[in-house]
């Protein structure tokens, strides 16, 4: 109701002398220290409930009428002006006969005489005074902070100056990944400066994201060109008469033309304090929102309410409603509120509300779909919601909200409360399955493949009756995933009893198999362990010793040259590039070429075992020599002497090419049609150092007698008198398996090709851990044949992308350690003698 | 005057989710573990099952996974995950102003 109107009417007569008004005006006198959000609005609900009571005053700091705060972000971002952010206009003011005494702030209470007094010494009686001075910025105390060219985010004196920054281009430094610090950050980017936001803690917004929101948003920010530094510590502000830079703890320094400081706000009590108010962290009142003085109350950010200050809007107006019923006769009173915050974030949206820390009887529901950007977590803790947060679809928030503030009984649509309340309460809402099968023909099932309901049931009905089929002909739940519990309900739903069992997930951690894990990681180009786990919503913090290993080796493969190996993801061997031995010494094998050796290596191999002890020395079945146990520490110094005569890594530790293994061939052998211990070398020499899925053995045998065994190898080669026949997957082991005959190839040069080609096909394809042989029973040879010789062009390709990642793994890493890299692998980080210590 | 804790060295001088080595003469290896949370603990540098070496294990989450047999090892409590069934001895430890602190009578224990 438009409040006010017996106060215009007395006001007309009076307009010429406004000193007067006062002394003949006999209603009480309601004075506002504050003209801001909470401030006015306390007014407004006064005047709703009782328009004549009080005669009104107001004083505010800054030279303008009331405005909406927090559409300053929009202003600085050019969105919207000045003028479409102010909530009270000057007639507002006019209109309610509202003394505005703007640009002047209060600098003193007297309590004693009811008295305030402006900075330019205007002394004000009151009967009753409201201080509404909401908050400070929080400036850090650094070198420098007070230079020019520092500021805050909290007026629009600073919106302005920001803008005069912007307007002279450059770079911009945000201290603070909060709320308003992003703020900055986005409206500066959109003014055309180059912004940096540096934010101390581990993960930007923690007091509104968890952990796994804030890094979404962190890297949604990275992509519209911001840079993002966390767990940035600013040392000081570098300049001499203007600002030129941040520098931080560890002694990085990012030049800047502005620096905005954005680290957070406190309850603004200087006044209150001085005037002897109680005053905590804020201006404590009751419920009513009385001070400790009976004549003077607080509304707002500055306000402390049974321990809790506010920095929000919706706490802010439950304030203000508790105010004016106390002021006008009909107390009520504030019972504090809980808060939750609806925003966006550089066009993102973001809710989160309650408490989401978790911790103990706390259950989380999660729901990720990384390919929409979205992320939903809610806390559950005894059947009630207590806290949520969500990221990048915020349409539920309200939902989630009334049902923690109501205390909802959840249990009975837990199991669909994550999708919202649409979905939950969309029929059966009890049962998950009745749920889905109440959904519409036309509900999306799969967000990232704009795959409806039917399609999924049509591709079930067509024969897909396992979730790895309907990922592969319909592509639903094919790409982030988060729909799998709704395609394999549908299987359900569909096919009843004649669902097949899924493939195997990688491990514990996850729900993927090692496809959909190495499909996404190309598809999504993932670059680090972190990140596969965090877009493929691992269970575990940092995985298990059977997925961090599979995963370091999926990017590796993925991205030769670039990717940097994860040492502590691999197994103890081929992190110390030995193989460990049940008492904990380790076996060192150097590598020898097709299984040549002469004088000078087994000198040098001879003179290791002696010089450090080696208790054995054995002939591999691989033609090598393998030299049992050394000691952790000494491996760096047998490997630099095993260097000098020329030997470098056999690899005998890692998945990867093992030995190749040859006969003596047609130089020597009366049988022999072709030089098979030349070619071994020449194959060897190859393919040396490539990590691959498991290990690898190749073979070369110079006749059909098959001395070299080649018929057991991954790899094998026949020689026969017009060619070369190539033959795949074969092992030793546990279970024996013989090669196939892939096919027969007329020069040297062509078994190198197909070898190099065939490697690659299994270092891309196959899983973690899986020989040739079952990978090989698994796809088929026919699918081997399609791939590496009726398509020429592909197998081109693959030998070439093997030769490309070859050229960075042919570094004897023997020589790395040798030469003094992660020594702590090797050393012990100290030696404690008692009885030295005793004496 | 002999501390009760031994300065081993900085937290930086351990691989994150990695693993080094203090050597007690007279006594069995004491494993130093930092997690990706950052956190140390220390054990005696064997499996309960076969004697492996701990600290050449696979650390993930709070447990370290070991090479021989891939007994997985709470780093708390030393106690055996899953269905195995055993128990390293632990070692106080404890990080202050980035620096690694053991204590000395529990290695002192744990290695004898």
């Amino acid at each position: 109701m438009p409040p006010g109107n017996p106060a215009t009417e007395l006001d007309k007569p009076m307009e010429m002398q406004p000193v007067m008004r006062a002394e003949d005006d006999a209603r009480e006198h309601l004075v506002v220290i504050g003209n801001g959000m909470a401030g006015c609005r306390a007014v407004e609900e006064v005047l709703a409930r009782d328009p004549g009571r009080y005669r009104v005053t107001i004083f505010g700091a800054e030279p303008r009428v009331n405005y909406n705060r927090i559409m300053l972000s929009p202003v600085l971002a050019g969105e919207k002006s000045f003028d479409e952010i102010v909530i009270n206009t000057a007639e507002w003011y006019a209109d309610n006969a509202i003394e505005l005494i703007a640009g002047d702030p209060v600098i003193a209470i007297d309590r004693e005489a009811r008295i305030v007094t402006s900075r330019a010494g205007v002394a004000t009686a009151y009967d009753r005074l409201l201080i509404a001075t909401g908050s400070d910025p929080f400036i850090i105390p650094v070198p420098g902070h007070d230079m020019p060219g520092v500021i805050s985010f909290r007026d629009m004196d600073d919106v302005d100056a920001m803008l005069a920054a912007a307007n002279k281009g450059g770079s911009a430094v945000v201290i603070g990944g909060g709320l308003l610090g992003l703020e900055a950050a986005h409206g500066l980017s959109l003014r055309g400066m180059k912004v940096t936001v540096l934010h101390l803690m581990p993960t930007l917004m923690e007091r509104q994201l968890d952990e796994a929101a804030g890094w979404l948003l962190k890297q949604a920010l990275e992509e519209r060109g911001q840079t993002i530094l966390t767990g940035a510590d600013t040392a000081a502000i570098t300049g001499e008469t203007h600002v030129t830079g941040v520098e931080l703890k560890d002694g990085t320094v990012i030049p800047a033309d502005l620096v905005v400081m954005a680290v957070g706000i406190r309850p603004s009590t200087a006044l209150a304090k001085q005037a002897g108010l109680a005053v905590g962290r804020g201006i404590q009142v009751d419920d009513h929102m009385v001070s400790s003085d009976p004549a003077i109350l607080a509304v707002g950010e500055c306000v402390e309410h049974d321990g809790q200050c506010y920095g929000l809007v919706a706490p802010l107006w439950d304030m203000c409603r508790a105010l004016a019923d106390h002021l006008t006769g009909a107390p009520t009173g504030y019972r504090g509120s809980v808060t939750s915050t609806k925003l966006k974030v550089s066009g993102i949206d973001v809710f989160s509300a309650g408490d989401f820390s978790g911790g103990p009887e706390c259950e989380d529901i999660v729901l990720r779909d990384a390919s929409r950007g979205i992320y939903k977590r809610v806390v559950v803790k005894a059947d009630r919601i207590v806290g949520a947060v969500l990221y990048g679809d915020t349409a539920d928030g309200a939902w989630y909200f009334d049902l923690l503030k109501k205390q909802e009984c959840v249990a009975d649509i837990r199991d669909a409360l994550i999708f919202g309340q649409a979905f939950a309460q969309g029929g059966g809402a009890a049962d998950p399955r009745a749920a889905v099968a109440a959904l519409s023909e036309d509900a999306e099932i799969c967000g990232c493949n704009g795959v409806t309901k039917e399609q999924v049931v049509t591709c079930i009905e067509a024969g897909a009756c396992s979730l790895d089929a309907v990922r592969g002909t319909c592509k639903a739940s094919a790409s982030c995933g988060s729909c799998t519990g709704l395609v394999e309900t549908l299987l359900e739903l569909t096919l009843g009893e004649a669902v097949q069992a899924g493939p195997k997930t990688m491990c514990k951690c996850t729900s993927f198999g090692h496809d959909d894990v190495r499909r996404e990681i190309v598809a999504q180009a993932m670059r680090s362990i972190p990140e596969v786990m965090q877009k493929l919503h691992w269970s575990t913090p940092d995985g298990c010793s059977s997925c961090r290993p599979a995963l370091n080796y999926y990017l590796l493969c993925a991205l030769p040259g670039e990717y940097v190996d994860d040492q502590q993801s691999r197994f103890v061997n081929e992190r110390l590039h030995a193989n460990i031995q049940k008492d904990g010494t380790y076996s060192v094998v150097p590598r020898m070429w097709g299984g040549l050796t002469n004088p000078r290596e087994l000198r040098a191999i001879a003179d290791v075992v002696e010089k450090y002890d080696a208790p054995m020395v054995k002939v591999t079945g691989g033609q090598r020599l393998d030299i049992f146990g050394i000691k952790k520490e000494d491996l760096p110094a047998v490997w630099a002497d095993l260097n000098a005569a020329g030997m470098v890594s056999g690899h005998a530790y890692g998945k990867a090419l093992r030995t190749v293994k040859t006969c003596v061939g047609s130089d020597w052998c009366r049988f022999g049609t072709q030089d098979s211990t030349g070619l071994g070398v020449k194959l060897e020499r190859m393919s040396w150092g490539s990590w691959m899925p498991h290990k690898f053995k190749i073979a070369v045998s110079g006749c059909p007698r098959n001395c070299a065994e080649a018929t057991i190898k991954d790899f094998g080669i026949i020689c026969v008198d017009s060619g070369y026949e190539l033959h795949v997957g074969g092992n030793g082991g546990i279970h024996l398996r013989g090669t196939d005959l892939l096919c027969k190839v007329a020069t040297e040069q062509e078994a190198m090709d197909y070898c190099a080609a065939f490697i690659q096909l299994y270092r891309e394809e196959a899983r973690y851990l899986e020989r040739t042989a079952p990978w090989i029973e698994r796809v088929g040879l026919d699918y081997l044949k399609s791939r590496l010789i009726e398509d020429a062009a592909g197998r081109e390709k693959l030998r070439a992308r093997f030769l490309y990642a070859k050229s960075f793994s042919q570094r004897d890493p023997w020589a790395q350690r040798a030469a003094g890299t992660e020594r702590e692998h090797h050393a012990p980080i100290g030696r404690f003698i008692p009885r030295k210590e005793m004496a | 005057m002999i501390g009760d804790w031994l300065d081993i060295g900085w937290l930086e001088d351990i691989p994150v989710r990695g693993s080094r080595v203090l050597q007690v003469e007279g006594g069995d290896d004491i494993a130093v573990f930092r997690t990706g949370e950052n956190k140390v603990f220390a054990l005696r540098d064997r499996c309960p099952h076969k004697h492996g070496r701990l600290s050449q294990g696979i650390v993930h989450g709070g447990a370290v996974a070991c090479p021989l047999h891939n007994w997985r090892i709470a780093l708390a409590t030393g106690e055996a995950l899953g269905d195995d069934k055993g128990c390293t001895p632990t070692v106080p430890v404890k990080i202050s102003g980035g620096r690694v602190l053991i204590c000395r009578a529990g290695t002192l224990k744990a290695a004898a």
